[in-house]
């Protein structure tokens, strides 16, 4: 089982260091702690692992040092910043976990995009040594990139070349999109083995500035420093100690405080329930502080993150999840107000909010089927009632059950369904869903904060059907059985084009364009077949190719 | 065609005339060159006469033409061994294949950073020699520095006439770089760790010659075998002159080996640093520092970079043409030392990944032969000492020893006790400084010699040991 969870004083790959408010991430892999056998991390390359603990220290960096406002993102290896992902390692694994893999890697670096932008903590990149292909792409998530220049030390993409696969780390769209390197010149980069150094980088717009070897260390503190000036997150204010979840793992449930998982292993699906909050909102921030990881939407996101990712990479046969909700939905209202309320002036709400944001976009690109199932006892609230929208079909129950004395569902919307936990295409999950009649979104609007009934729902297109009682089970019996016999492939392709309606960013085309094209590559004989160039980089050997252009 | 014109700027062997392009381009860095060699080059030697050897063809009679040069008035050109009629790539996937005359547009970053690493250790010699003439032991050891170094900086021409002639903007680009950098420069250092080391003494300089110059002459044979014809041709001629630094080297320490013996006999003692010469314990720290240090210039052990370019037919192995295999390495395997808990053990890599090992085990070869003529010199002496030669993965920065701490004998120890040791084993501060203190001032009295060294048996060219090899302005 792969567990993505960890914390600090088990990191293998990663030093963290702090100094009020400037932290430095350092790398320094450890080429024999491997997820799995069958290759080595030599030069700073990573796996999936090194992975997990980036992301741990990125997640805690916000949570638990309000006061570090600029992280250095640097390298122990003198001769190599970071090699990228390893190439062994990607010869040795599954397509699907490869797939998975950069799927995670691209994750950690939005997050670390998203730390940058709005949890104010500026991440910057100090490259001494030779960032190559998933090194470079580290760089590339970070606000700065400062580089070495000794003669040596360069940036560089050399997956084409070299590999005969993508820089599938979001490397290619960052090139032209957020650096905005001239295409034609990032054409060169990516073709060129050996990458730019020097002058010409910063020239080419591929680093921001290069430093000679002596002064390096006093410019990336001065700079960070400077970043950090910036920065309003507070001086004085306690972190919250991000302690695991609790959580049992038995062949067919998977438990945790909030969150029950059960699998219908025969049609292949995962039942999920997510838990309401067992008391009220706490009053205020001091509160929120006081209640820490438990705090209600702080501690379902840590484990609703925790559980999509255990779910994708450890029940890949596990097609369908089928999201439900159970609690008092006055409750969630009452937490979801108090996050509105205080988003905007408290470093921890706003974490929260932004954590939630992040978790939202996860399902987005999560390739499974997403149903959620609103019946009697829900509490499709607020910031809850958003996974209805991230889901690719809802169905509401149109009444109550016999035998249940529970009252007929509802759904209720807050503010932060239309602002405040936008997709990666930048616009909120509502307005991506009535993209064609804004005029809906409109009237969804002035719903907030009523409830709405099934009927009201299906009228305003909340939710895809309102079947009743005589119709619930077998409807949603069907719906599973159906999408069981479809090939997950295409129902993956179909899924994925679906979701994402409305502008590209950056993050889309990173989900989008540049993965499906790699997972195209990735399955292609040129790059794995027995004369691939993956499958014999090391052996010094010639990749024989198939010439012909699809 | 291999006979050199030195009525043209700048003196070469490759019909420079008929290519006004690349003679603009090389004529435009040679300023830069001149620049670099008077702020790097030997120290005050822009009006001295020297006895140099000056290569007029690339004929086995012409390259070795003895007269006196002023150093100001010396000429630096391009010669290149003359071609092999139908040369063939003799290795890797396009064994059999014409040997190229153009760059293969695929190998072209590959080449390049063959060519520029290669080059980059040239000036980077010359600049850690420029501060020895202040403390010459003669005038036979100060003319032996001089050719040294202006053959460094002929072999710097060499791999810079490459860079301008098929590399385009790069290789102009890499040809400025190699003028930029400066051996120990904190910013700006030379590309690889043994030519960033001081070489502060003369010991240094004899043993640095003797193995790290033994080290080009092993990385010139391999890049020789190239199915680059240009580098092969460019090699070629240019090991012709690395034959006489390993003789400066060796000959070198041997001398300094021959004065301690006498000292010792004569006063029947070990402790000859009274006498003002250097004890034999000494020069055995000095050979194990430069031993493991130029030993990392082979780079790992298991390497697919060395691999790959002998695939791609770039750089072959030592003698690859003598060797009675297949030349393509296909499936066979070498055996390649490795760090086990604790211990060494050998182990079976692909013969292709194995290669930089395999050229670091014939120079180690070599290097052990020298050191046994040395012995020979003390045994002449009836002394009890031999030097020996470290562990291979004694002292090593690069390549899978690089994290374990091994004795000179090959024990694996702890980093503790190898950083408490260290002196035992490698020039310490003291021992490098008392060295230093030997080379108080300069002997440039003809056929006068420091106390610290013996006369040679003969001089250069057939000339007396008492000739002026060098005359002061």
């Amino acid at each position: 089982m792969i567990d993505f969870q960890t914390s600090p004083d088990r990191y293998r790959h990663w030093k963290l260091a702090l100094n009020g408010a400037v932290a430095t991430l350092t790398m320094d892999v450890d080429p024999a702690a491997t997820l799995a056998p069958g290759y080595e991390l030599k030069m700073n390359s990573y796996d999936l692992g090194v992975d997990i603990e980036l992301y741990d220290a990125v997640q805690r960096l916000r949570f638990e040092h309000p006061e570090v406002r600029a992280v250095v993102m640097a390298s122990n290896n003198p001769k190599i910043f970071c090699a990228g992902a390893n190439i062994k390692m990607l010869g040795v694994s599954s397509h699907g976990h490869k797939v998975n893999f950069c799927k995670f890697t691209n994750e950690t670096r939005n997050s670390i995009e998203d730390a940058t932008a709005n949890s104010r903590q500026t991440y910057l990149c100090a490259v001494s040594g030779t960032a190559a292909g998933g090194g470079y792409e580290l760089a590339l998530a970070t606000d700065w990139i400062m580089m070495v220049d000794d003669g040596n030390t360069s940036v560089s993409l050399p997956e084409v070349p070299l590999l005969a696969v993508l820089p599938g780390t979001g490397g290619l769209t960052r090139v032209v999109d957020k650096r905005k390197v001239r295409r034609d010149l990032a054409d060169i980069f990516c073709s060129t083995e050996e990458g730019v150094k020097g002058k010409r980088a910063v020239e080419w717009r591929l680093v921001d500035e290069v430093v000679p070897s002596s002064a390096f260390k006093d410019a990336v503190k001065a700079r960070a420093e400077a970043l950090a000036a910036k920065s309003d997150r507070p001086a004085d204010a306690k972190g919250v100690t991000l302690t695991h979840p609790a959580r049992t793992i038995t062949a067919d449930e998977v438990h945790y405080p909030h969150i029950d998982i059960v699998f219908d292993r025969d049609n292949r699906a995962a039942h999920i329930t997510l838990k309401g909050p067992k008391a009220d909102a706490p009053a205020d921030p001091a509160a929120i502080q006081a209640q820490g990881v438990d705090f209600y939407p702080l501690a379902l996101a840590r484990e609703l993150d925790d559980a999509i990712l255990h779910l994708r990479s450890n029940e890949t046969s596990i097609a369908t999840w089928v999201i439900r909700s159970e609690g008092d939905s006055g409750r969630v209202m009452g937490y979801d107000a108090l996050l509105q309320r205080h988003g905007a002036s408290d470093w921890l709400v706003r974490e929260i909010l932004l954590y939630w944001k992040r978790t939202m976009k996860r399902l987005d690109v999560t390739s499974r089927t997403l149903f959620a199932l609103v019946e009697p006892g829900s509490c499709f609230a607020g910031f809850l009632a958003e996974i209805l929208f991230a889901v690719d079909r809802s169905y509401m129950l149109d009444g109550t059950f016999e035998d249940d004395d529970r009252p007929a569902a509802a759904v209720r919307l807050s503010a932060l369904n239309f602002d405040g936990l936008p997709m990666g295409n930048g616009l909120s999950r509502i307005a991506t869903r009535f993209l064609g009649e804004p005029e809906t979104v409109a009237k969804a609007r002035q719903t907030i904060g009523r409830d709405l009934d099934a009927t009201a729902c299906a009228k305003l297109g909340l939710v895809t059907g309102i079947p009743d009682e005589i119709d619930w089970s077998d409807e949603v019996r069907l719906m599973i059985e159906e999408r069981a016999s479809f090939s997950p492939d295409s129902l993956t392709g179909m899924e994925a084009n679906l979701r994402f309606a409305g502008p590209e960013t950056m993050e889309t085309k990173i989900f989008g364009r540049l993965t499906a094209w790699q997972n195209w590559i990735f399955q292609r004989p040129n790059a794995v077949g027995e004369t691939g160039a993956l499958k014999l980089y090391g052996t010094g050997k010639r990749a024989a190719y198939n010439q012909e252009r699809v | 065609m291999s006979s050199i014109d030195y009525a043209e700027k700048i003196p070469n062997n490759v019909n420079l005339s008929e290519d006004r392009r690349l003679q603009r381009a090389l004529e435009s860095w040679q300023p830069h060159y001149i620049d670099w060699w008077k702020e790097m080059g030997p120290e005050g030697t822009a009006t001295s006469e020297i006895y140099l050897r000056t290569a007029i063809s690339a004929e086995p009679d012409g390259w070795a033409q003895f007269g006196h040069v002023r150093m100001e008035d010396y000429r630096w050109g391009i010669f290149l061994a003359p071609p092999e009629a139908d040369r063939k790539v003799n290795f890797g996937a396009h064994k059999g294949e014409a040997a190229w005359q153009e760059v293969p547009g695929e190998y072209r970053s590959a080449l390049r950073r063959l060519i520029t690493v290669q080059g980059d250790t040239e000036p980077a010699s010359v600049e850690q020699q420029r501060l020895l003439g202040r403390c010459c032991p003669s005038l036979y050891d100060l003319r032996n520095l001089f050719q040294v170094n202006v053959e460094e900086g002929r072999h710097l021409w060499a791999m810079v006439y490459l860079l301008h002639a098929y590399f385009g903007r790069d290789g102009r680009e890499e040809a400025e770089e190699m003028l930029a950098r400066r051996s120990g420069d904190a910013d700006k250092p030379r590309i690889l760790g043994a030519f960033n080391e001081k070489t502060a003494d003369w010991l240094a300089f004899f043993m640095f010659t003797f193995i790290t110059d033994r080290d080009g002459k092993y990385q010139l044979c391999a890049l020789a075998e190239s199915g680059f014809d240009p580098l092969s041709r460019s090699c070629r001629f240019m090991l012709t002159e690395e034959a006489h630094h390993m003789f400066v080297g060796e000959s070198g320490v041997g001398r300094i080996i021959e004065r301690a013996c006498q000292v010792m006999t004569e006063h029947r003692t070990d402790d000859v640093r009274k006498f003002g010469v250097i004890d034999l314990p000494t020069i055995q720290r000095y050979l194990n520092f430069h031993y493991s240090v130029t030993s990392d210039l082979y780079g790992a052990e298991v390497s697919t970079n060395a691999a790959t370019s002998y695939n791609m037919g770039l750089k072959g192995r030592f003698e690859e043409t003598k060797i009675g295999d297949d030349h393509q390495l296909d499936g066979t395997t070498y055996s390649v030392l490795h760090p086990v808990a604790g211990g060494f053990q050998m182990i079976e890599v692909p013969a292709l990944n194995g290669l930089n090992e395999r050229l670091r085990l014939d120079w180690a070869a070599d290097v052990a032969k020298g050191v046994e003529r040395w012995n020979k010199i003390i045994a002449k002496h009836g002394i009890d000492f031999r030097l020996t030669l470290p562990h291979l993965a004694f002292n090593r920065a690069i390549g899978h020893f690089a994290d374990i701490a091994v004795d000179p004998a090959g024990k694996v120890i702890s980093t503790e006790e190898f950083n408490r040791r260290r002196d035992e084993w490698l020039p310490s501060d003291s021992d490098l400084a008392y060295v230093l203190s030997l080379m108080g001032g300069a002997v440039h009295k003809p056929g006068q010699f420091a106390n610290w060294i013996a006369p040679p048996p003969r001089g250069i060219n057939n000339q007396s040991v008492d000739f002026d090899y060098v005359r002061f302005a």
